[in-house]
């Protein structure tokens, strides 16, 4: 009997959503549209992280060392750096390393590489970078680091912390505002698009409320009445969430081919692709969520007598 | 079978639905109600179907209180009478034989049963031919013998119309009322509001007349009093 009932129910479900094609088409396009913005919202929210994250990465400070520095004494400098709880990592480049990346920079420019040539012996000096755990405490590291320089007075050539951090400065405000702003924005959006949702398919069963009276009449109750009706709700969801994933494809690939050289090594189509499973779990999740729950919600107003 | 209990239905003090009716139908009657618009008939219906609470009083289905039933059951309870209106109440987005399966899978038939019944039901409504159309596509005399084969697939204790011929030209309305009187015939309880003098003559049954709420006419023997 509950099989022999459900299977009545989704067959139903399936035939008045193929039948009311033009019905569906409108709630189908307006899950769509709040599929699309929802999905905006997720793909916005990976980029932020990811210009946060690769700013955050390219912060450092560098510490360079007069050549004539001894190596201990760096080496000492490097523990005791280490040793600091702010400090995520120390990178030591001694003054033969530095000589190579100097080298394996300036490949193909000959003038440079004779003249570093002619020199006979490295001009360069050893270097220190140094990674906070968070931004904000590259300013403490770099008092640390004066105080150190106080000390053993000459062996410091210079610190560069002081030059990036206007610009760190900036970035991070600037980053962190944006964040709020988009948030509110795209929270405003989908709030929105729910409300369209819940008006469209609250109008789709305004239509079919004579039939919902006419059904209760012949005696169905009110399980009976309703199910169909919310798989049509499910079918929405399903159909727009495709419809969405699919779009997706093209339109992913056109901003990441728009914005490769603004986010140097950041692909969305290919976040898009490699993140598929969990993109596509949350849009089809949403898309049936509120298909579902629009339609109990409209239909629940009918059946109560 | 159905007894109306010094039932009153009062929306507010100037809007008087129903005032102390009391009625008894016994089972395999025939009854027609007539009146005014506003005499209270539909009132007098929607209470038997369990779609309208008296204020006053209680409506009694052989021996069950109808307003006391918890609202699981009102779909039991209503799966047995056959009700048939003015405006034929058709599904309009399935096809003929789908609005009267309908009727069958809401009361947990098997699909053996619905595969059998419902062409020989149509047969006997004489709409054969029209098994696989729309509502859109029938005629309005078509229409209503759907709502009838619709009204008796399940073997109903009790048929309601209410005006069943008031869309209907005289040579549907002689149809439509042949088919409730076999129906009768077959021993269903038929219960029927109408405005038509000719409907009431054609019957020649028990004829209840209706005034602003009250019952002022009970006749055993058919005649149009207003």
């Amino acid at each position: 009997m509950f099989w022999t009932t459900t299977r009545r129910i989704m067959k139903s479900g399936f035939v008045s959503f193929w039948r009311n094609g033009f019905v569906s088409l409108s709630s189908v396009l307006i899950i769509t549209l709040t599929l699309f913005v929802l999905g905006g919202v997720m793909f916005a929210g990976a980029i932020l992280d990811t210009s946060l994250t690769q700013i955050k990465n390219k912060v450092d400070v560098n510490v360079y060392f007069v050549p004539s520095a001894d190596e201990t004494d760096i080496l000492a400098l490097e523990k005791k750096l280490q040793a600091l709880p702010e400090v995520a990592s120390v990178d030591y480049v001694s003054r033969d390393q530095a000589l190579q990346n100097f080298k394996s920079v300036h490949e193909n420019d000959q003038i440079t590489l004779q003249a570093l040539d002619e020199l006979g012996d490295n001009p360069l000096g050893a270097i220190l970078n140094i990674k906070a755990k968070d931004p904000s405490q590259y300013e403490g590291i770099a008092k640390f680091l004066d105080s150190e320089s106080g000390d053993q007075g000459t062996f410091i050539d210079k610190i560069n912390y002081y030059q990036n951090k206007t610009a760190i400065d900036t970035l991070t405000k600037m980053i962190a505002g944006g964040t709020k702003i988009a948030f509110g924005i795209t929270l405003a959006l989908v709030i929105i698009s729910i409300l369209i949702i819940f008006n469209t398919i609250r109008l789709a069963i305004y239509i079919a409320r004579e039939e919902i009276s006419v059904m209760r009449l012949v005696g169905a109750s009110n399980r009976f009445v309703r199910g169909p009706f919310i798989i049509s709700g499910i079918m929405y969801g399903v159909v727009s969430a495709l419809i969405t994933l699919i779009l997706f494809y093209p339109a992913t690939f056109w901003v990441s081919k728009v914005t490769a050289t603004f986010f140097s090594g950041f692909s969305l189509f290919a976040y898009y692709t490699s993140n598929m499973p969990a993109i596509m779990s949350v849009i089809l999740g949403a898309g049936i969520l509120l298909g579902a729950v629009s339609s109990y919600l409209a239909v629940r107003k009918y059946l109560r007598i | 079978m159905i007894r109306f209990d010094k039932v009153s239905k009062i929306y507010s003090d100037d809007s008087v639905a129903l005032d102390d009716v009391s009625l008894h139908v016994d089972s395999k009657e025939f009854v027609s109600i007539v009146g005014h618009s506003g005499a209270g008939k539909t009132t007098l219906i929607k209470m038997i179907l369990a779609e309208e609470k008296p204020s006053k009083g209680r409506v009694l289905f052989e021996s069950t209180d109808i307003h006391k039933l918890k609202s699981k059951k009102i779909p039991e309870y209503r799966r047995r009478i056959g009700t048939v209106f003015q405006d034929f109440r058709l599904i309009p987005n399935k096809t003929v034989f789908e609005n009267i399966a309908f009727a069958m899978e809401a009361a947990g038939r098997t699909d053996e049963e619905i595969a059998s019944d419902v062409p020989h039901v149509l047969e006997l409504v004489d709409l054969g031919r029209k098994i696989w159309n729309f509502p859109h596509e029938l005629s309005g005399g078509e229409k209503q013998r759907v709502a009838i084969a619709r009204a008796i697939i399940n073997q109903p204790d009790l048929i309601i119309a209410d005006e069943p011929t008031g869309n209907l030209d005289p040579i549907n309305t002689f149809e439509i009322v042949q088919i409730l009187k076999k129906i009768n015939d077959l021993g269903t309880t038929v219960i029927l509001t109408t405005h038509n003098k000719g409907v009431i003559e054609n019957i020649g049954r028990r004829v209840i007349t209706m005034e602003k709420g009250k019952i002022i006419r009970d006749d055993k023997e058919g005649r149009y009093a207003i």
